[in-house]
This record gives C-alpha cells, structure tokens and sequence, in this order.
C-alpha cells in the first residue's frame, strides 16, 4: 500500500514537473511575440556561441580522429580508403559532430545560464526586474534560447569541419592514405541532408540547453546549495534530453 | 495611499496570510515589524503583483492593482519603489546601469540616464567616481545606498523597504534609516518599511504595525510604542523570549 501510494505521488510530482515547464516555454514563446532585448541577445551569442568554440573544435577534432582509427583497424582494411572517409563524414556529420557538440555544449552553457539566472532568482534580483517594469521571460530568457538556437548550429557546422579534418590528418598521416583522395571521396559521399539534418538537430538542442537551464535558473530556491542542484539538474535533465531527442530524430529524418 | 483588505495567502499548508488588513494614509511612513518568517515579505511581494494572494483586495492610491483573478492588473500598475532586503542588484551591471535601469529600457539616451543617475546617486551620499564600479565590488552599506538609489529614482508616490538595515553595523543602519526618512519627506511619498529593527522602526516610522499569525495585530503612532501595555509590543521590542509571541511558531 506504501508503495503504491509513493508511486502515485511521485508520478503526480513528475506530471506537475512537466506541466510547469510546459507553462515556462509556453511564457517564453509568449516573450518573443513581444519586446525583443537586442543588446542581451548579442552577448548571449559571445557567451554561448563563440566563447563554446573551442570545446566543440576540440571534442569534434579528436572524435573525427579516433573514429578513423576505429574504422580502419576495426573494419576490413581493402579498399578502406574509401571506406574510413564516407563513415567519418556520415558519422560526423550525422551524429557524432550534434551529439558530441551538444552534451559539450550542455555543460557549458546550461550550467553557466542555471547558475547565473539561478543566483538572480535567490537575491531577489528577477523579482527587482519585475518591479523595474521589466518582463523575465523578455530580458533574460528569451535571449539566450534565441542566442542557442542559432549558435548551435553555427557551431556544429564548424564541428563538422574541424571532424572531418581530423579524420582526415589521422588518415594521412598515420594510415597513409592519399589527402586529395580522400577529400574526393568525402566530397563525393556527402550530400546536402546529412549536414542539414546535423544542423537541424543542433538547433533542437540549443533549445534545449538554453531552456533547461534557464527553468531550473528560474525555480532555483535556497541559497548557494539550491543554485547548485539547479546547475547540476539543468547539466543532467538537458544531456539526457538532447540524447532521447536526437534518437527520435533521427527516426524522424532518416526511416523514412 | 495603500490599502489592503482580508488578504490572504498560503502556500501549500502553510497558511501565511490570514485576513491580513492595512491601512496607510498618503505620505505616512508606516513601519510593519514583526518576528522572522511571520510574512512580512509576502505582503511586500503581494503589493508589487510578484506573489498573486489567494483572497482579498489591494488597493493602491484608490485603484484596486489586482483584477478579477487576484492577478497583478497591467493596466493598472502604478510607479511603485522597493528596495529589496539584500539590495538585489544586477550584478552583471555597473552601479548607474543599476539605478538608471528603468529608464534605460525606455527611450532615453544612454548619456542622459547617465547624468540622471549620478544626480540621484549623490541624493544617497555617494560621490559620482563609484558609478562605474559593479556591485560586487562596493561594501554592504554602499550596496543598499545604490539599492536606494535605484528605488528612488523614477520619484515614485510609493515606496516599500524590506528590512533597510538589516546585514549592516548599527552605525550604518543610522545612516540608512536617516536617508530613508530624509528621501521619503523629499519626495513626499507613502513609505511602508518593515523590518525587525526596533531602532530603525523607532527613527523612519510615523506609524508603527505589529504583524503576527498573518495578521495585523496592533497599530499606532510611534510614539505609543513607549506607552502601550499590549503583550506582543513589549515582548517585541524588549526583545524577551518568554510572552505570548512564541518562537516556535514557524
Ligand atoms: N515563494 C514562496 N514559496 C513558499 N513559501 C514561501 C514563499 N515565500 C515565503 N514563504 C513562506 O512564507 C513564510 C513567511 O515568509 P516571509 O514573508 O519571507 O517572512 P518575513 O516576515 O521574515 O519576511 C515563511 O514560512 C516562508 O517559508
Ligand atoms: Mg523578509
């Protein structure tokens, strides 16, 4: 019987989770129809999208890298030339540069925008906006989701990039592949909606990092513990997201 | 003018507000105390339309600020003051950013709202040369002045305090509370300060509120503060474990 009821209110209390961040995107949509705040979306932009190009440079180098490694060594090594530069690229392009690029992205950011938003709900500081005629959800919110949205693709776009290249210096380098050959072969696998369909995804999970952690900034409670939770919560809540969103996407654009 | 009628607010189980009534007259400054965590910030939050009551009526300067589902009415918002109880400023920007805030969203240029700023910052005491600096890097009493300055600044009819002194030594407190009682005559405003702080009630205050149980308990001039036998005001300002304000109670 204790089960049962612990159940059920733990069910309830996901229900009313989920609710209550249905409303805060349903407020935040609501946000965008109104007064845009260009000055904070152009800093977001820095924040979120510049400043993250290094990590995502450097995790998509190394992937790309390994990744060749892994298919040269790991497959059937006649005519794998061909064979390591298509899978780099559809794997790149695909998966590894959004996903990858993502969960990075995720740590970075979602905790920076939980932290900071969270540490302005606990001093009063977002009540002091309201009093100041100043909406949250426009000043705060909506620019950094508008900043990811679009600086996630940007920098997935270079992700796909710098992967392929570092498929491609492992292959010289180390297999002894020919270099224009390989670009060739890159070059003639690829089409337009593998990198579209990266990009896409990536634009999903800048909505996602962005709006995690700016709900679990904006229901912080407490002090500096509470503001740590929500940091960790919006970390963990928007790599799980990203991951279960990108498998269903992926069933959306390439079953079909 | 602040009226406020049988509000009432709860939170969960935990019934703050019951039947909570106010009444302050324009430009009385009307000081609320009470013991910690009795909802002396929710009945701040209420006025400025940040925490929606269960029941009641608020009524700013004869205009009702809520409609008909006890939500905060936009149409009627009115120029309301507060300094928060930390102060509550933007950390991520400079001292007259943070002042000039308001009118910096609006349409006035940058070099005016500036100019604005560093006149209402010396209205508060503090030399022009710290308008650059971020709160981070001023001192706890500098902190609430800017905060003051920042409330003061678009002149408002009303003003609300959340515990003005409370963080700071006793000699800065004076300070405040003399500010305080100085802007608040200048501007001719309705000022509701509440706070624990018996000096700084005793130095800002025409009228003194008790709040205990979410209610109003007593109310009257400052001066009758002294003469009063009422149980709960000389346990309070005594400051004595034993009476009938228990300190169990939340
Ligand atoms: N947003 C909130 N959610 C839930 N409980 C709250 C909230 N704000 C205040 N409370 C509760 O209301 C009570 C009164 O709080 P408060 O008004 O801050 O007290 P104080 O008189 O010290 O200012 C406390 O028990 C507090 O826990
Ligand atoms: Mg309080």
């Amino acid at each position: 019987m204790k089960v049962l009821v612990n159940t059920g209110s733990s069910i309830l209390g996901f229900i009313q989770e989920v609710g209550r961040l249905f409303l805060f995107i349903l407020k935040t949509f609501k946000a965008a129809t109104s007064r845009w705040y260009l000055k904070n979306f152009f800093l977001q932009i820095i924040s979120i999208g510049y400043l993250s190009l290094p990590v995502v440079a450097l995790t998509s180098f190394f992937t790309g890298g390994a990744l060749a490694i892994q298919i040269y060594y790991g497959g059937n090594q006649f005519n794998s030339e061909v064979i390591v530069s298509s899978i780099v690229a559809l794997g790149i392009t695909r998966e590894l540069g959004p996903v990858l690029g993502g969960i990075v992205v995720a740590g970075r950011v979602s905790a920076a925008i939980a932290a900071e938003l969270g540490t302005m709900k606990v001093t009063e500081q977002i009540d002091a906006l309201r009093t100041l005629s100043t909406d949250p959800y426009e000043y705060l919110v909506f620019p950094r989701v508008l900043a990811a949205v679009i600086s996630l693709p940007i920098l997935v776009g270079f992700a796909d990039i710098i992967g392929i290249m570092g498929g491609w210096l492992v292959g010289v380098q180390s297999l002894g592949f020919n270099g224009t050959v390989y670009l060739q072969n890159t070059e003639a696998f690829l089409e337009s909606g593998d990198i579209i369909s990266g990009l896409i995804k990536a634009s999903v999970f800048g909505f996602i990092i962005s709006i995690m952690g700016s709900y679990h900034g904006f229901n912080s409670k407490g002090g500096a513990q509470g503001v740590g939770r929500s940091t960790m919560n919006a970390v963990v809540s928007s790599s799980i997201l990203i991951l279960a969103s990108n498998y269903i996407m992926t069933n959306l654009l390439f079953s079909s | 003018m602040i009226e406020i009628k049988n509000l009432n607010k709860k939170f969960n189980n935990n019934s703050v507000l019951k039947n909570l009534n106010i009444n302050i007259e324009k430009g009385e400054s009307a000081v609320v105390i009470g013991q910690s965590g009795t909802g002396k910030s929710v009945m701040l939050k209420c006025l400025l339309g940040l925490i929606k009551p269960d029941s009641g009526m608020i009524k700013i300067n004869n205009v009702s600020i809520l409609d008909k589902n006890l939500s905060y009415s936009n149409k009627n918002r009115i120029k309301i003051g507060m300094l928060f109880q930390g102060g509550a400023l933007f950390d991520s920007l400079p001292v007259w950013k943070n002042i000039s805030f308001i009118s910096l969203q609006g349409k006035v240029s940058e070099k005016e709202c500036k100019i604005n700023a560093l006149m209402t910052l010396e209205k508060v005491g503090l030399k022009s040369n710290i308008s650059d600096l971020y709160p981070s890097e001023l001192s706890g009493g500098m902190q609430k002045r800017v905060a003051l300055a920042r409330a003061i600044f678009s002149e408002p009819d009303i003003i609300l305090f959340d515990e003005p002194t409370t963080g700071l030594d006793p000699i800065t407190a004076d300070v405040i509370n003399n500010l305080i009682l100085e802007k608040v005559k200048d501007l001719g405003a309705t000022a509701l300060t509440i706070t624990h702080d018996m000096a700084s009630a005793r130095t800002i205050a025409s009228k003194v509120y008790m709040l205990h149980d979410g209610a109003i308990i007593w109310g009257d001039d400052v001066s009758e503060l002294e003469k009063t036998d009422n149980k709960f005001i000389l346990q309070f300002t005594r400051g004595e474990s034993n009476g009938p304000i228990s300190h169990r109670s939340n």
